[in-house]
C-alpha cells in the first residue's frame, strides 16, 4: 500500500514496519541521548538573538518608546504587528490538536504535540509584546487585569484591547492543560524508561504517576474530547477578538466585518505553513520519517492552499468592498495600500500568500520536501508583511493629510522582532530535548495492530 | 510468605495485544470479580464496555464551571462597571451587555477547561503518589488485566493462565519513591 495513494481506510499513518516497542524507542531517542553539535549551533544562535532582543528592550525601557519607529499618526508598529503574527502562528496547533481530532482525522496524532507546543510557545512570545509595548511593563498588571487596587479604578470591559486579555490568556492556559493532558501518558513511557535517578524521580512527578489503568484512560479519553470541544470555539474566538482590536475603530481598512473570519483564516495559513517549517527540519534532524510521512505533510499542504485561497479571497473582496461601499476614505485607503508609500510590502503579501501556494496544486510540489520548505518560508513571510500591511496602510494616512507621516521601524524594532523568533525557537528547542515530540499513546492507537476486533 | 510485609495488590497477567485483552477482560468481568482493571499502553477501545464502566460523569462536572465561568464574567463586568464605579464611555450605557460577551465567553471555556481538566485528576486520584507502575512495559508494549485483592487468588490465578495470559504473577502495592 503506497502510503500517499492508498483509499482512506487503507491509510498507513506509520510506515517502515514498526511495532509498538519501536515508537517508544524512537520517539524517546533524542531524549536520551547527548545533544548533537546541531542542536547545540540552533541553540546557541536562538540564545543570541534573544539576547540581543533582550538587551534592546532594556534600553527602550530606559530611554523610552521614542527610540522605536512609532510615530504620530503610527501609534502602533512593528510590536503589534508582531503580536498578531505570533498569536496567528498559534492556531494552527489548536486546530490539528482539537478540531482534526472531533472531525476524527486521525493523521493528527504524528503531528499533534510539537504543533500544540508550538502553539504554547508562539503565544508566550505574543505574550511579550503586548507588556513590552506599554513601555513601561511593570504597569501592565494595572492596566490589563481587573483587580482591587489602590486607584479604586476598574479596566474598560467595552475595550477590545480588553477582550484580547482575556481571549489569549484563556487560550495560553487552555492549550498548556490540553497538551499537558495530552503528554501524562507519553511522560509515563519516558519515566519508565529512565535509568538515571534523578531523571526518574522529575518525569515520575511529570507524570502524575500515570499508569496505564483503563478506569483512567475513561475519564481521561472525556476529559480530552471535551478540551477539543471547549479549545474549537476558543480557538475561533481568539482571532476574531485580536481582529477587533482593528474592527472596533473607525478607521478605514480597519473597520470592516470580514476581519474576523479573515483573521482567522490567516491565522491557520500561517501556523500551517510554521507546523511545516519545524517539521521539516525535526523529521530531518531526530529521523522521525516513518512517523510524520510524506502523506502528513501533503495533507498540511494541502491546508496551507486552501487556507491561501481563503485570505487571497479576503483581499479581493476588501477591494470589492472598498468600490462598492461608495466610501471615498474606504476607496483612498485600498488604493494606497496596493499603489502608495508600501506598495512593496502589500504585494510582497499578495504574492507570497495568495499566489505562491498555488504551486501546491500540482501533486509533484506538494510531497516534495525543498518545494514546501521554501513555501512555508515564503507564507511565515508573506503573513507577516500582511499585519505589517493592516497596520501600517490604515494608520499612516487617515482622515487629515496634515498628519500623515510614514512609519519606518527602526533598528529597535527589528532587533526587537528578531529576538521574539530567539524566544519561540529556545522553547521549541527545548521541547524537542526533554519532552517526547510525537504523541506516543496517540500514534500508537491509530497503528495497524490496534483494531481489536 | 517472604512477602508478608509487603502489602499485596493482586494477581496481574499479560496479554499479546489489543484483541486479546479485550476478549479476556469480558471472561474475567463474567466470572464476577470485586476488583479488576486493565493496563494499555493507549485506550483500548471497546474496553470501557468489556468492563463495564459507566460513561464518566466529566461533562457534568465541565456543565458547572461553565456556568459558574459564565456568571462570574457577567457580574464582574456588570459590578464593575455599572455599580461600583460607573464611567461613562462614549455614552453607552453603564450595562453595555453586548460589549460584555466576548469576556463573558473566554470565562466560560477557561472555567469549564480548568474544571475538565482537575475534574479529571479528581475522578482519578490523580497525583497518584502511593501506587507505583508495577510494569515498566505497560507504558510501552504490554497490556495487562489486573485482579485485586480481596479475591480467591488461585482462581484469579488460574483464570488468568486459562485465558491465555503470560508471565502470571502477584503484585504489590508499593509507593513511587
Amino acid at each position: 500500500m503506497g502510503s500517499t495513494t492508498a483509499s482512506y481506510q487503507q491509510d498507513v499513518l506509520v510506515t517502515g514496519g514498526k511495532n509498538y516497542a519501536d515508537v517508544n524507542n524512537d520517539v524517546a531517542k533524542p531524549l536520551e541521548s547527548f545533544p548533537t553539535t546541531k542542536w547545540w549551533v540552533c541553540f546557541g544562535t536562538a540564545l543570541a538573538a534573544f539576547g540581543m532582543g533582550a538587551t534592546l528592550a532594556a534600553l527602550m525601557f530606559m530611554r523610552g518608546l521614542g527610540v522605536l519607529g512609532i510615530n504620530q499618526p503610527n501609534g502602533w508598529g512593528s510590536f503589534i504587528v508582531t503580536f498578531v503574527f505570533w498569536v496567528g502562528i498559534g492556531h494552527a496547533g489548536t486546530l490539528i490538536s482539537a478540531i482534526l481530532f472531533l472531525f476524527r482525522q486521525k493523521w493528527r496524532t504524528a503531528i499533534n504535540r510539537s504543533a500544540e507546543a508550538m502553539t504554547i510557545f508562539a503565544v508566550m512570545t505574543a505574550l511579550l509584546f503586548p507588556l513590552i509595548h506599554t513601555g513601561r511593563p511593570w504597569y501592565a498588571a494595572f492596566w490589563l487585569i481587573p483587580y482591587p487596587n489602590q486607584r479604586q479604578l476598574w479596566v474598560n470591559f467595552r475595550s477590545p484591547l480588553l477582550w484580547d486579555v482575556f481571549a489569549v490568556g484563556t487560550y495560553f492556559t487552555i492549550s498548556l492543560l490540553f497538551w499537558y493532558i495530552g503528554l501524562i501518558p507519553d511522560i509515563a513511557s519516558i519515566r519508565d524508561r529512565a535509568k538515571n535517578r534523578i531523571r526518574k524521580v522529575i518525569y515520575t512527578i511529570l507524570s502524575m504517576g500515570w499508569r496505564g489503568s483503563n478506569r483512567h484512560w475513561s475519564h481521561y479519553e472525556v476529559a480530552y474530547l471535551l478540551l477539543a470541544g471547549l479549545s474549537t470555539p476558543l480557538v475561533l474566538s481568539v482571532h476574531s477578538v485580536v481582529s477587533f482590536d482593528f474592527a472596533v475603530s473607525n478607521l478605514p481598512g480597519w473597520h470592516t466585518t470580514i476581519f474576523p473570519p479573515y483573521f482567522v483564516a490567516g491565522a491557520i495559513f500561517s501556523g500551517f505553513a510554521m507546523v511545516v517549517t519545524l517539521l521539516v527540519i525535526m523529521r530531518e534532524v531526530f529521523n522521525m520519517k516513518n512517523y510524520v510521512t510524506i502523506a502528513h505533510l501533503e495533507r498540511m499542504n494541502k491546508i496551507i492552499m486552501a487556507t491561501g485561497m481563503m485570505v487571497g479571497y479576503a483581499y479581493a473582496c476588501e477591494f470589492f468592498i472598498a468600490w462598492y461601499s461608495g466610501s471615498a476614505f474606504e476607496r483612498f485607503v485600498f488604493i494606497q495600500r496596493a499603489f502608495g508609500p508600501y506598495w512593496w510590502a502589500y504585494w510582497t503579501m499578495a504574492i507570497c500568500n495568495a499566489f505562491i501556494p498555488q504551486i501546491f496544486w500540482w501533486k509533484k510540489m506538494r510531497t516534495n520536501i525543498a518545494v514546501m520548505f521554501v513555501v512555508s518560508l515564503f507564507v511565515n513571510i508573506g503573513m507577516w508583511f500582511e499585519r505589517f500591511v493592516i497596520t501600517i496602510t490604515s494608520l499612516n494616512q487617515d482622515f487629515l493629510p496634515s498628519s500623515w507621516a510614514l512609519y519606518v521601524p527602526s533598528w529597535f524594532d527589528w532587533g526587537i522582532v528578531t529576538g521574539s523568533f530567539g524566544f519561540f525557537f529556545i522553547w521549541f528547542l527545548l521541547f524537542v530535548r526533554v519532552l517526547p515530540a510525537i504523541a506516543m499513546s496517540e500514534v500508537k492507537g491509530v497503528m495497524e495492530t490496534s483494531h481489536g476486533h | 510468605m517472604a512477602t508478608e510485609a509487603r502489602n499485596l495488590s493482586g494477581v496481574v497477567g499479560f496479554f499479546s495485544g489489543p484483541g486479546a485483552i479485550l476478549k479476556a477482560m469480558e471472561k474475567v468481568k463474567a466470572t464476577g470479580f470485586e476488583k479488576f482493571d486493565a493496563f494499555t499502553p493507549f485506550p483500548v477501545h471497546g474496553m470501557d464496555d468489556a468492563m463495564g464502566i459507566k460513561r464518566s460523569v466529566l461533562p457534568y462536572i465541565t456543565l458547572v464551571g461553565a456556568i459558574t465561568g459564565l456568571t462570574i464574567g457577567f457580574s464582574l463586568e456588570y459590578w464593575t462597571s455599572a455599580v461600583d464605579w460607573p464611567l461613562n464611555v462614549g455614552g453607552k450605557p453603564f450595562n453595555s451587555w453586548p460589549a460584555f460577551v466576548p469576556v463573558m465567553f473566554e470565562l466560560t471555556i477557561l472555567l469549564a477547561g480548568l474544571s475538565t481538566v482537575f475534574g479529571m485528576f479528581a475522578l482519578n486520584r490523580l497525583p497518584n503518589l502511593k501506587d507505583a507502575a508495577f510494569d515498566p512495559g505497560i507504558t510501552r508494549d504490554r497490556f495487562a488485566i489486573w485482579i485485586g485483592v480481596p479475591c480467591d487468588l488461585q482462581q484469579a490465578e488460574s483464570l488468568l493462565n486459562s485465558l491465555g495470559a503470560t508471565d502470571v504473577r502477584k503484585v504489590y502495592q508499593e509507593g513511587w519513591f
